[in-house]
């Protein structure tokens, strides 16, 4: 499955993409990962930014169809869902995908293990 | 209120430059992150989704006009304009930036508030009844007991890195809005069949992965030996809570492991040698010292008359004003639920204009609830119109304290780090759902967590729900027949979880149930024990209502 990279800005929190050499805010502008070696080796890449105390908390999360899976990382991409007038989406809604449309129905099938 | 002494003053300002160098160390490069980030959480500063989060403590949940400018002042300077009143009474703000966390750290000392112990392994920022000093009924104002507890607890050196967080929470009647059975330990003001008044000892209680209701560890622990006996309880859980596994850490696991008998015993031989030693007696006169701060206004001599209104002023003053122990007064809440909003958060327009209304109807204090709502406890029954017309105007006269739109709901995903699902619009569309209803529900304590962590206290709600990750599409279970109140409950877990776009509906079936079953008189609640799981749990999952029901 398809990943990226994102950590948080040390001075202010804000949540960043790694595009390659350098991070974005945008998550337009983050690289997209087909293999595991190769987000590996961004992760690895990174670090130096850790050290130099550019960002914190790096981590890889995945994609499907060019879109977080879960539903955790829209919303650091996005902004939180109940205030559109805050967050990225406010002043400058990331481009390439839109808050996901509700489904009819639940998107797995319902069963007794669904709890903590 | 309380007011800091020179030493508290002093203390909080050489904190806050402390923390001031710290962050610089920080930025420098000087410090990691595995370093700082102890420093940090000390400081009440977490790291969640989007940005920082600062967690402020309100001490028993109080705050004055002055303080209410501060707040709004800092939401309008260092954050995006509005801040979120939590279930521990505190104030968080969403958005800070680290660099600007020590300024409004000064910020707040001027106004005698702080972080400190929002976060980490130490006694929490200690909650009270919202309602103290001034409810009908009260036995004894409990704040300058949470005070007392407060300051014995503040950087106590030996708590300092304790298994885990421990919460502690006060109250003063036999009417539970304090939570008591669900807290690590809590403190009751009871009266023994002498008529002197002491205090009931509970611990064990708590949220979480493992809910617990706390039992009665000392049944009338002597004024002068508060402190000794709650030092006791530390003592044991300090030295016996475990630190092995997390999820056993609580000093619930350890009072239920034990039982009441032998944490008693336990408790009993540490407190016995505490006062041997003669250390931490609570001598009368530093408890009228304590108490003098928490005075009561001079009260004037009122007739007990309701004002009259239309037909908004007489639904608000239905929910929303409560009864006092003063002929002539009401205590009033202030919801912060407005319909379709954002449970707890507040304004900076909101906080500036709260605190203008309390001066301009002299009121020297207001308070937060763990409901997430504000009280104002002293109001003249004859201010009440224009009260409420105020508070119209600051967007802060809904009428649904205690009803099925006054629900509690954590940040949940919108905001949390540690959530699995999204707790506000699920709020939102339940709120949306039920209050054109509302006032024909009647009582429902409805409470939403966005993770097993519990801030939403949903083990504690008429009708709980929980936010789980399944596969990451987010699930919610739900459980009813809880209540933190003096009939406490752990809530019951119904079944398989309900998708995003199904659990409004499932809470709107199971209300719609009870409105067909309820017998007269009865709560949601009171339905629900007699009848137990099985009709609701029908409903929930689209059956008929049985008819045998």
């Amino acid at each position: 499955m398809a990943q990226m990279l994102t950590a948080n800005r040390l001075i202010d929190g804000c949540v960043l993409y790694w595009r390659g050499a350098d991070w974005s805010e945008d998550f337009a502008e983050g690289a997209v990962f087909g293999g595991d070696a190769e987000a590996k080796a961004a992760l690895r890449a990174a670090q130096p930014f850790v050290a130099g105390n550019v960002v914190v908390n790096p981590y890889l999360f995945e994609l499907k169809d060019g879109r977080p899976l879960k539903e955790r990382e829209w919303i650091r991409a996005l902004g939180p869902s109940v205030r559109p007038d805050l967050g990225k989406q406010a002043d400058n809604p990331p481009s390439g995908f839109a808050r996901r449309a509700a489904p009819d129905k639940p998107a797995v099938e319902r069963d007794d293990d669904v709890s903590i | 209120m309380y007011r800091y002494d020179e030493f508290d003053a002093a203390f909080v300002r050489e904190r806050v430059e402390q923390f001031r160098h710290q962050v610089e160390r920080r930025l420098k490069g000087e410090l990691s992150e595995d370093q700082f980030k102890p420093f940090r959480l000390m400081n009440g500063l977490y790291l969640q989704l989007h940005a920082y989060m600062l967690r402020v403590a309100v001490p028993y949940g109080t705050l004055s006009a002055r303080q209410l400018r501060r707040l709004a002042h800092i939401a309008r300077k260092y954050d995006k304009g509005y801040g979120h009143f939590t279930t521990r009474q505190n104030i968080q703000f969403n958005w800070p930036r680290l660099k600007d966390v020590p300024d409004i750290l000064a910020e707040l000392a001027t106004v005698e508030m702080h972080a400190i112990q929002t976060s980490g392994n130490v006694i929490r920022n200690v909650t009270a009844d919202h309602f103290a000093g001034a409810a009908a009924g009260e036995v004894e104002d409990p704040r300058p007991v949470a005070e007392l507890i407060r300051q014995w607890s503040s950087l106590h050196p030996e708590f300092s890195f304790l298994p885990r967080k421990f919460k502690i929470a006060v109250s003063g009647s036999a009417e539970d809005r304090a939570a008591l059975r669900y807290h690590d330990l809590a403190v009751q003001i009871v009266r023994n069949g002498k008529g002197e008044t002491g205090y009931r000892v509970l611990v064990g209680g708590g949220m979480g992965r493992t809910p617990y209701l706390g039992y009665v560890l000392g049944d009338f622990v002597e004024k002068p030996d508060l402190l000794a006996y709650l030092e006791a309880v530390l003592r044991v859980y300090n030295a016996e809570g475990r630190r092995d596994n997390l999820y056993k850490s609580r000093i619930k696991i350890l009072a239920h492991t034990l039982g009441p008998d032998e944490m008693r015993e336990r408790v009993l031989r540490e407190f016995r040698e505490i006062k041997a030693a003669g250390t931490l007696q609570l001598a009368e006169a530093e408890r009228a010292r304590i108490a003098a701060y928490f005075a009561p206004p001079a009260f004037e001599t009122l007739p007990d008359e309701m004002p009259s209104g239309d037909a908004d002023f007489a639904a608000w003053v239905a929910t929303n004003t409560h009864r006092h122990r003063m002929p002539g007064y009401v205590l009033a809440t202030i919801s912060l639920k407005p319909i379709g909003g954002v449970p707890g958060d507040v304004s900076h327009q909101q906080l500036d204009g709260l605190a203008g209304l309390m001066d301009e109807f002299g009121f020297a204090e207001i308070r937060a609830s763990h409901e997430q709502n504000l009280v104002l406890p002293h109001v003249r029954r004859k201010d009440l119109p224009a009260l409420h017309a105020r508070l119209r105007e600051l967007g802060l006269g809904t009428a649904n304290a205690g009803l099925a739109s006054d629900i509690i709901a954590c940040p949940g995903l919108d905001y949390c780090d540690l959530a699995n699902a999204r707790s506000i619009p699920v709020a939102q569309k339940i709120a949306e759902r039920l209050a054109p209803r509302q006032n024909e529900i009647g009582e429902l304590k409805i409470k939403i967590s966005g993770c097993i962590n519990a801030c939403g206290h949903h083990h504690a709600g008429h009708i709980g729900i929980l936010g789980v990750d399944k596969k990451g599409v987010e699930f919610y279970q739900l459980l009813l027949g809880g209540s933190a109140a003096e009939d406490a409950s752990i809530g019951e877990i119904m079944g398989p979880g309900f998708g995003e776009h199904e659990i409004a509906g499932a809470v709107e079936r199971v209300v719609d149930a009870y409105l067909k079953l309820r017998r007269e008189g009865e709560r949601f609640l009171d339905t629900y024990r007699r009848l137990g799981m099985e009709p609701f749990k029908n409903v929930a999952y689209g059956e008929e209502l049985h008819a045998a029901h």
